[in-house]
């Protein structure tokens, strides 16, 4: 049972086509890797399952993307509610300049969630799965930026994780930070992956390895090759994922 | 010889400089001189509590509270006015308004602060005062209120584009952490973006009302030259400015008395506003370390 299914996606930022014609299925509970060269649209597609792209100017799609059987991009589907289900995190920790108690209960507030009980469990819970709670328990009232760039990037997962979204999107997530940190959400992501379907954007191929289930390579806006992550690393069948991952380009 | 030239441009550049700073130090000492004077005829409890100005009458009376609550009612007229329009039009050029309609509509609201103050006056005194007696019927021909909105109106780009500013230097990622966890562009202005703007958001307000206190024209023009104490909008009233043009423009003798009061007001209103430009550079101080 594919819970994210991708039919003759095409994506255009104005006359630029960046997205050519993409099938894919992802399956639930798994860790997919976008993989590629820089401006090769895996960052395009990772936006497109929540529509984040929506916002940009002169952006316009071709195709379908259904999760769990749904249209995503139909009229009646409400983009706020798609995102509640279709979580995120970013390149760079983007935590609000808000107490870390406020940053992780900011998603269930915009649902109109006040009951203090329900929201204290779930900072409890999120913080617990995002593996902070033991850090930060006592200084739920401080600043979300004092906080170290690891401590934040995993506080902006547990903001991702306190909606229950099902699925989240990570672009990159560890891009910015140290190898102890990278190590620490490489760690969770495995983690996650029984209650989450995950999508990272990576370009680390070691990272790649070390956490998905499946790799996507991308190239100039095509899908190149997805398979297996150590089928993809072992015995890749293009001869331009055979080039990338080798480090000849790229 | 370049070197020469290079000590010559620099001390022109350091001399320019300096007669700047003379020259403000020049009008605080004036300021100060000249109120010294005053002060020694009028005692200072007279000018702050007294609650007559009439120095212009025979029976004369210094107490600047009728100046300084004119002043004040129709700064908060303003700012009434400027602070809802002002805010609305910043959150939806930096949030909701496309890209290039923003560019050509913030110079154009710039304008607005471009028009000269005496037109905002006789546009106050001959358009707004007669259509506003329609609906207020014992609204005098001078007011307050048409003076005051008028003055709002002038300063809404202040607001509007120190406040945009503000809210634009808000890194999009932030924006983006919101709708990613299902907010509505309403949420992500209100909750994210203001509040993370709010430093520069009271920096533009507060450097607002310290123009709308030192404005000048359009109060002498359309408020009247009454000075009492009054909360109601629809009396005339005198405002610090408009009772220093008022002297200035009479025939009040060089030396006297009544010509040093607009020294002794003159400090009041720098007072004020060296007060507000005070408190506007320490929060946008603030602000900037926040965001380094």
């Amino acid at each position: 049972m594919k819970q994210i299914e991708a039919k003759n996606v095409n994506a255009y930022y104005g006359d630029n086509h960046v997205l050519k014609n993409i099938n894919m299925d992802i399956m639930p509970n798994s860790v997919t890797a976008f993989i590629g060269p820089s401006g090769c649209g895996k960052s395009t597609f990772l936006r497109m399952f929540n529509r984040m792209n929506d916002y940009i100017e002169g952006f316009r799609k071709e195709g379908e993307i259904l999760i769990d059987g749904i249209e995503i991009y139909h009229k009646n589907v409400k983009v706020e509610e798609l995102r509640q289900k279709v979580g995120m995190v970013f390149q760079t920790p983007n935590p609000f300049p808000k107490s870390v108690y406020e940053n992780v209960v900011y998603g269930l507030k915009v649902q109109g969630v006040k009951n203090k009980k329900i929201l204290s469990e779930v900072v409890e819970r999120s913080l617990t799965q995002a593996a902070l709670w033991e850090e930060v328990k006592d200084s739920l009232n401080k600043s979300a930026l004092s906080l170290s760039g690891g401590q934040q990037q995993r506080l902006c997962i547990a903001r991702a994780l306190a909606v229950e979204p099902g699925i989240i999107l990570m672009d990159e997530p560890a891009a910015s930070l140290d190898p102890i940190s990278t190590a620490k959400i490489e760690e969770l992501i495995t983690g996650l992956k029984k209650n989450y379907t995950i999508i990272i954007v990576t370009h680390n191929m070691q990272q790649a390895t070390r956490v998905s289930d499946k790799t996507a390579f991308f190239y100039v806006g095509e899908l190149i090759e997805y398979e297996q992550t150590a089928k993809l690393f072992s015995k890749p069948v293009n001869a331009k994922t055979e080039n990338y991952i080798s480090g000849r380009f790229g | 010889m370049g070197k020469l030239k290079e000590k010559i441009i620099e001390s022109l550049l350091a001399v320019s400089g300096l007669l700047t700073i003379l020259t403000t130090i020049g009008i605080i000492w004036v300021l100060f001189s000249e109120s010294i004077s005053f002060f020694s005829h009028v005692p200072l409890s007279d000018f702050l509590f007294d609650t007559q100005w009439t120095p212009l009458f025979v029976n004369k009376q210094y107490g600047i509270l009728p100046l300084v609550c004119g002043t004040f009612l129709i700064s908060i007229i303003a700012i009434l006015v400027a602070m809802p329009i002002g805010l609305t039009i910043a959150v939806y050029l930096s949030e909701y308004a496309p890209q290039k309609f923003r560019r050509v509509i913030k110079p154009l609201l710039e304008v607005l602060a471009a028009v000269p103050t005496v037109v905002y006056g006789f546009f106050a005194l001959t358009v707004l005062t007669p259509f506003l007696q329609k609906f207020i019927p014992d609204l005098g021909s001078f007011n307050a209120l048409s003076a005051g909105i008028v003055m709002g109106i002038m300063i809404i780009p202040l607001v509007s584009s120190l406040s945009e500013d503000a809210l634009y230097a808000i890194p999009k990622s932030l924006r983006e952490a919101s709708y990613g966890m299902g907010a509505t562009r309403f949420q992500t202005a209100f909750k994210v973006a203001v509040p993370a703007a709010s430093s520069g958001i009271v920096v533009s307000v507060i450097l607002a009302i310290a123009r709308a206190i030192g404005e000048t024209m359009i109060v002498t023009i359309a408020a009247g030259q009454r000075p009492v104490i009054t909360i109601d909008p629809r009396d005339a009233v005198e405002t610090i400015t408009a009772y220093i043009v008022q002297v200035s423009l009479g025939d009040v003798q060089h030396g006297s008395l009544e010509y040093q009061t607009i020294f002794a007001v003159g400090i009041t209103l720098f007072i004020f506003t060296f007060i507000l430009n005070n408190i506007s550079f320490w929060a946008k101080k603030k602000y900037h370390q926040k965001y380094e």
